[in-house]
Formats: C-alpha cells, structure tokens, sequence
C-alpha cells in the first residue's frame, strides 16, 4: 500500500467536529411520560399525541428484529435520550434570528443556509438533533403552493395534510424501528407538492446529529398531489464519537395520480474508527406508495457512512401502471456492516420496477444486498428487472445477496441478475500503463462500476458522492 | 405431531432397533433428542419460509415395520427405465426386498447392500460416516431420519473402480404406507479415483390409496480424483409427502453431478448439500420441477466453498400448472480461503397458469475476494414473440406452445449423462406437455 493512500485511510472523517451550543436535553430513559414531554415541547394537538402512545404501547409489545446479517451488541433503550434541541431555535422566526453557532456548523458542512444557496437553486431545511433549525427558499417555493418545512411545523399549520397521510405507508405498528420512531419521533421534513405542479428546485434536507447520548428519530413525509413533481435530496453527518449512536428515522413517500417523487440519500454519518468503535446505528424504514395510476417513486441511494446500516426503501406499487425504482450504491470500509436493498411490491396491473445495486466491500467491511420482488395474484403485466453486483477489495470482507423472488401470477415478467467480482489485476494494469496511479486506477474503476447510480443523481451530488466514495475507499487498494 | 415419534422412538429402541451396534443406538439417541429440541420448522424459519410443513406436523405418521410385501415387479417396470444389468436394490415402504433386488455382476471391491447387512460387513466404513455427514444440529428431518436409522442402501466403490452400470436404489410404497412414514437412510462412499452412478428413486405402486411420509437422508463422500453421478427422481404419489435430503462432502479434485427431477407428491422438499473440502473439485447441481393441481415442490440447495480453485455450476429449471407452488432456495457459500472460486448459479421458473406460484431466493454468501460468482432468476409465461414467430411459420398456437415447453424442460435434462434415464424423462415431460 503506497504511503499517499495510507494517509488517506488514517484521514479524519471531515464532518467529525462537535458544536458547542446550549442544549435542552431530556433526560436519558423511554416512558409514556418522556413521549407526553417530547409532545408537549413541540405544541402537539391530541390525536398526535394518542398516534405516538400508541405507538409506543405497540412497541412495548415488540421484539428488537435480529435477522438481518449485522451483528451488534444489545442496545439499552432507556440510556438514550429522545430529545435534545439547541436553545436557541424557539420560536423560529426567521434565519436571521438562528444562532449564528449553528449557522457556521452548517457552513462548515458546506450547507449554508443564507441567501447564496439561492444561486444553486435548493432549498435546505437543516435537522440538528431534535429539531429544524431552519427551512430555505420558504417563500418561493409558496408562490407555487408548494408547503416545504419541518414536521413539527406543519402539524401546526398544515394539520389535515399531515393527519391524513402520517403512518399511510409506514403505520405505526409496521417493525420495531419503525414503532419506536411513530413514538418518539422529533422532527423531519414535510413537503406537499400541489396538483399538477412541477417543483422547480431541489428539495433538500441535511440532517446532523451533535449532542451525545441522544438517538435521531427524524420522520419525513413527502406529498406529491396529482401530476405533481418533485426530486427530494437528504445528507447527513454526525460528530466522532466513541459510542454508537441510534438513528431511526421513517421515511413515508405518497404519489397520487400522474405524480412522480425523486428521492436521493447520500448517507455519511459517522462510521467509527478502524476498530468499530463508535459509529452511527442508521436502522431506518423507508418507504413509497404509488397510490395512483401512472405514478412513480424513484429511489436513489449512496450508502458511505453508519457503522450498520439496515435500511430497504421500497415501492408499493398500487397504481396501475406506476413505476418502482431502487438505484443503490454501498460502501463499506473498516468495520462497517451493510445490510441494505429494497422490496417492490407489484399490486397494480402492468407495474414495472428496475433494481439496480452496486455493493462495494473493503477493509473487514460486510455488505449485503437483500430486495423483496412480489408480485400479487392481481397484478397482471408486472415487469421487474434487478441488477446487483458487488465488488471486493481486500480479502477480509464479505459481499452477499440475499435476494427474494415471489411471483404469483404468470404473466409477470422477472429478471435477477447478480455477480460479484474484484477489480482485475489485468485492468488496473492497464490504466497503470497509461499513465495512471494504482489510486486513480482504483477509482476510475469503481467510479465506472458505480456509474449507473450516479447518473440518477441530481448533478451537485453525483459529485459529492464520487469523492465521498473516493474517501471512503482510498487506502483499501493497493 | 411430535409427541408420536417421540413415543415411537420408544417402542422401536425396544425391540425393532435394539439389534444395531452401540455407536448406531447412541446416534439415534441424539437424533431424536435434537429432533425433540427442535420441533417442526416454522414458516418463521428463514430456511422454511416458502414453506409450511404442517399438514406433515399435524398428521400422525406411525412408522412402518412390516417387512412383508405384496409388490411385483411387474409393479416396478414403470419406474426402472428398462434399464439392462443394473445393480438394483428395491425397498418397499422403507424396507429391503431381497426378492425384488439384484445387485449381481459388480466389480470386486463394490458393495450395494442393504444396512441391516453392512451393519457386519462394513461394520468400520458404517461407523467412520454415517451420521458424520449429514449434520442435524439445524436440520429437523435430518434428526428424524437419523433417530430412526434401521434400514436404507449402501454404496461403496473402492478406489481405481469404475462402476459401469448404473446403481439404482429404488423406494416404492403401496397402499400399506397408508399413514406411515417411511426413513430410508443411505451412504455412498467412493474412494480414491473411483466413478460411479447412482440413482435414487422414490415411487409409488398404488396410486391414489392415500397420504403417506417418506423422509429419506443420504450422505456420500467422494474422495480424491472421484466423480459420483447422483440422480434423485421423485416421483411419488399426489397424496404423499416428502422430505430427501442429500448431504455430499467432496475431497480434492473430485466431482459431483447431481440431478433432482421432481415431479410427484403433495409435498415435496429436496435439500441437495455438499462441501467442496479439497482443491480442485467441481460440484454440478441441476434439476427440473415440474408441478400442478395443488403441489408443493421446493428445493434447498447449498454448495459451500471451502477450498480454493473449485468451480460450482447450478441450473434448477421449473414448470408449474395449476395452482401449484414452486420454492427454489440456492447458495452459494464461500469460505474466506477458497480463493479463484468460479460459480454460477440459476434458476428459470415457466408459469403456466395463473393460479401457479413460484418464490424464488438464489443466495450469494461470499467472504472472499478473487471469486467470480454469478446468478440469475427468471420468471415468467412463454416468451410471445418465440409464440409469434413459431405461428407465423405456420405451427398452430398449441403445438407452438407445447413445443416451447418442452424445450424448457429438454434443455436441462439434456445435462443428464445417463441416456435410460435420459431418455425416459424426455418422454414423460414430452407426454405430458402434449395432448396428443
């Protein structure tokens, strides 16, 4: 291994940094009294409240999953806390009024909140432990009758929308995770796309854990009214820590009639040291609901981070003729363990889905893809076509593919194809002879393998994720 | 119910099975004890998911001991391919039938004997492998079968030996299987350099008679520089149930051809394992299910690399009809030393009609890095524009369809070597695919 790379490795995850702001932590533990605190703080009405008891009574009567290929040890639910907020972001009026703390935190994640992100066209809301602190580009995007900002905002202003469509794909009782989140849940994003209306920028949401001893359970919830369009986008980091933290968050995805939703991840909590120390558990539920014919979900996903990530977004296919798509790129270095895929479930007559995966595992990285394709008795003309292929590098790691087929009517059509490789000698070779390092040779390669994926990306981020990759992996070859 | 072969595990160690060596008697013992533990499988049970084993769970199956039996051979002719100077070896309802065997004419240094036999005339090969393949730690029918061991066939080819007719191990039962349960148990060993075939079938004579159980586990081992051809045909009655399972562990250099053709039963489970322990061995998994009515064929199968250089190729292919249910589990497993592994793996499921169901899970487990591994899963109906091109060169839609059916099942049952075997299927998968 050359010395260039061997520093690159040692590198310091960059986002790792602690911001030093007032906090309003509640204590650690889990009760009925913690979720009527948390209810409280945030001004909820009554029946937001029932929804979370509810909840949790169902949760008390779950047990943690242990199915999927990770292994980790037992996680103590009462030695977390469940809320924690800066401050100073009650009552939030304006950006101007944010503590300027959490302004240079985000700057300093290269997510500045202030008037230039207008110039690239996105609107950010910024999720810091419990809460939004912030939502961009509010106005504009309300001349379009487009409603983009934090959960908690809209169960105040928006209570129909969000009543109506809370827990319809994910309901509260779905898994444990997803139990667990419908209880406790602090903020996420909400976004309501009108009627035929087509956003005209990003929507993006950057998450960051910072206090210690707290778990992230954000809940989004993304509306796409009939003939509606958007392209959604969230990151996330998290500071180095030497415990593991929890993140649990829900992701429920409605398109009606017409309507498509583009959702891009490019995911980078923090994955622990070398040695698995720390990390970020991103045991998350995610999942879309083409509800109306003609509708599309489309899911993108760059996986980097998280010391285990266990996470399937999945398309229930309702409408007629809708459209399901999984485009998935993991990547898991050092310790990291990976778990992740989708599930497609085909309801509707003439539904088509496309799965394309690309696992990549380095270092004593375990990775494993695991999709569900199901097709019901009902669901006449299905067509599913799955690709996943994974890549080794380094004799130390693991790549598995879990994939489940269940085809219950004949005129259904479903493909799977799935290989797994190292990067050849003869082609790093090759690229050497022309001039290239062992390095860029590595990362030509990958970047290729990867490059159906990255092409889904909105352009900003496809880059974003070909250096995160790059970081990532650099070091693993040699 | 478990309770019963609990209680039947009780009376055969009295009398039926006291006769058998103490190494045997204490293998029992700890089959029926896991057995115990472990219960019937759940659809809970990732390996069961597809499947649910309760009308097996939930029936009283009494385990069959008369040794007597009424079958012909005439009876059998349906189901030995006509094949020419076989060694055969016949059970009826899980028991030997000397009368209706011949395993004359084989080389020297070849055993085809029933257990009860080589209980004294390979009293150390026994010993050395039986239950020492087959694991029970994890599989529930495997520790019945193991609890139960009492009669089943031997198969041992010394090294250098190259068996050249086919070995067939028949297991037909007749209407007095009615509620029982069948467990055959057998062992192939082939030493070093040594060739065989050897074909295992399950039938039934009296067709329609009623609900029975077979659960049968083989374990062969195939040392250095050997190839073992193993053909499993199941073709019992729609009324009966069952479990085989064949458990392989290969030495270096050696090959394994296998073949499952599954065509009978209510319920059927196949589990085809095997280890590739030495460097340099091929293992070569194909099969053909073909279901309809009501039926419920699944197949397991596992190869697990565990030394470098081998090469794994799989091809399960299915048709089904009706509102059958057809389960297809393959992995592929590789150990973090089996470096330069070459495997492939797939599985093509035809659909015939609309009630039909198939759930399919082919499984990558890979731990280390200079592998090339590969697999694919299709499903679907009969390709339309093959269907179109067929009628515009003036087939008539249903000789069209019949034709494009067969040649899905033909395609993997032209891998199979032995032309008897071969040819037979060819024509009762032709037969049935055809009206005429």
């Amino acid at each position: 291994m050359s010395s260039s790379i061997e520093t690159l490795v040692n590198r310091e995850y960059q986002y790792g940094f602690v911001t030093d702001v007032d906090t309003d932590t509640i204590p650690p533990g889990l009760s009925e009294a913690v979720i009527r605190l948390i209810s409280a703080k945030k001004q909820e009405p009554a029946w937001l409240l029932d929804w979370r008891l509810k909840a949790y009574r169902r949760w008390l009567t779950m047990k943690e999953p242990h199915w999927a290929n990770v292994t980790y040890p037992p996680i103590d639910y009462q030695e977390q806390s469940y809320y924690s907020a800066p401050k100073s972001v009650t009552p939030l009026q304006s950006l101007d009024e944010v503590d300027p703390e959490l302004l240079r935190t985000y700057e300093k994640l290269g997510i500045p909140l202030n008037e230039q992100k207008f110039l690239s066209g996105v609107a950010v809301d910024a999720i810091f432990d419990s809460v939004s602190v912030g939502t961009t580009m509010k106005a504009e995007l309300a001349e379009l009758g487009i409603i983009f900002c934090s959960l908690g905002e809209a169960v105040k202003e928006h209570p129909e929308l969000v009543e109506k469509y809370l827990g319809s794909v994910v309901p509260h009782s779905d898994n444990f995770f997803a139990a667990l989140n419908a209880a406790v849940f602090s903020d996420g994003s909400f976004v309501y796309v009108p009627k035929g209306v087509r956003c005209p920028m990003e929507l993006s949401t950057y998450f960051r854990i910072n206090a210690e001893g707290t778990g992230q359970f954000e809940r989004t919830l993304i509306v796409a009214d009939e003939g509606a369009y958007v392209s959604y986008l969230e990151g996330c980091t998290a500071p180095k820590r030497s415990t593991n933290q929890l993140h649990a968050a829900v992701v429920e995805l409605v398109a009606l009639k017409d309507a498509t939703i583009k959702y891009s991840t490019v995911q980078n909590w923090y994955a622990g040291d070398k040695e698995g120390q720390g990390g970020i558990y991103n045991f998350v539920t995610k999942r879309g609901k083409c509800a109306g014919a003609n509708s599309k979900i489309s899911w993108t996903q760059v996986e980097t981070g998280s010391a285990i990530t266990w996470k399937y977004p999945s398309v229930i296919l309702q409408g007629d003729n809708s459209t399901g798509e999984f485009y998935s790129v993991a990547v898991v270095n050092n310790r990291q363990q990976a778990d992740t895929g989708t599930k497609m479930i085909h309801i509707g007559r003439n539904t088509k889905s496309n799965i394309v995966s690309k696992g990549i595992s380095a270092g004593r990285g375990q990775n494993s893809y695991r999709g569900q394709v199901k097709v019901m008795p009902k669901a006449e003309g299905a067509r599913n076509y799955t690709q996943c292929d994974s890549m080794l590098v380094g004799n130390e790691c693991g790549a598995h593919t879990f994939p489940y087929i269940e085809v219950g009517n004949n005129s259904a059509q479903v493909e799977h194809e799935a290989s797994t490789s190292k990067i050849g000698e003869d082609q790093i070779f090759y690229l050497k002879q022309r001039g290239l390092s062992a390095e860029q040779a590595v990362s030509m390669i990958v970047s290729g393998f990867c490059k159906e994926v990255f092409k889904e990306l909105p352009m900003e981020f496809a880059l974003e994720a070909q250096q995160l990759l790059g970081i990532t992996l650099e070091g693993s070859v040699g | 119910m478990i309770e019963t072969y609990l209680k039947g595990f009780e009376a055969f160690s009295r009398n039926g099975g006291a006769a058998a060596p103490s190494w045997a008697r204490s293998l029992r013992l700890s089959g029926i004890t896991r057995f115990e533990e472990l219960g019937f499988p759940s659809t809970r049970n990732e390996d069961w998911h597809f499947t649910s084993v309760a009308p097996i769970a939930e029936r009283d199956f009494a385990p069959l001991t008369s040794a007597t039996s009424g079958v012909s051979a005439a009876q059998l002719a349906p189901f030995t391919f006509g094949g020419e100077g076989w060694h055969t070896l016949v059970f009826v309802n899980g028991r030997y039938d000397a009368g209706l065997s011949s395993a004359a004419g084989l080389p020297d240094g070849v055993s085809v004997l029933p257990l009860a036999r080589a209980y004294d005339e390979l009293p150390l090969l026994l010993e050395q492998h039986v239950g020492r393949i087959a694991s029970i730690d994890a599989h529930t029918f495997t520790a019945l079968n193991t609890a139960f061991i009492n009669d089943g066939a031997v198969v041992h080819v010394g090294k250098d030996i190259e068996v050249a007719r086919p070995i067939h191990l028949l297991f037909v039962s007749d209407a007095k299987a009615v509620d029982g349960i069948a467990q055959p148990r057998n062992l192939i060993v082939l030493d070093r350099f040594a060739k065989a075939t050897v074909i295992e079938s399950y039938a039934t004579v009296a067709r329609g008679a009623g609900a029975y159980f077979t659960n049968t586990v083989t374990e062969a081992t195939i040392g250095e520089g050997a190839t073992l051809t193993h053909l499993k045909l199941q073709r019992e009655s729609a009324q009966a149930y069952h479990v085989g399972t064949l458990d392989v562990q290969q030495g270096r250099d050696s090959h394994l051809v296998s073949f499952s053709f599954a065509i009978g039963a209510a319920l059927s489970r196949t589990n085809v394992y095997t280890e590739l322990r030495g460097e340099g061995c091929g293992a070569t998994l194909n099969g053909l299910y073909l279901g309809d009515d009501r039926q419920h064929i699944d197949h397991q199968t596992r190869i697990e690399h565990i030394a470098p250089n081998c090469y794994s190729r799989e091809l399960y292919k299915g048709i089904l009809d009706g509102a059958s249910h057809g389960v297809f589990n393959g992995k592929v497993y590789v150990h973090p030393a089996a470096q330069k592994t070459d495997g492939k793996q797939t599985n093509n499921t035809l659909l015939l009609s609309e009630r039909a169901q198939i759930d399919t899970k082919p499984q990558l487990e890979i731990f280390a890095d200079d592998v090339k591994c590969t697999h694919g899963a299709t499903v679907g109906r009969l390709d339309e524009t093959s269907l179109f091109y067929m009628k515009s060169r003036g087939i008539n839609a249903r000789t069209a369809r019949e034709l494009l059916t067969y040649a899905f099942a033909a395609d993997v049952l032209e891998t199979i070597e032995l032309a008897e075997v071969r040819e037979g299927l060819e024509a009762a998968v032709l037969k049935r695919y055809t009206e005429s």
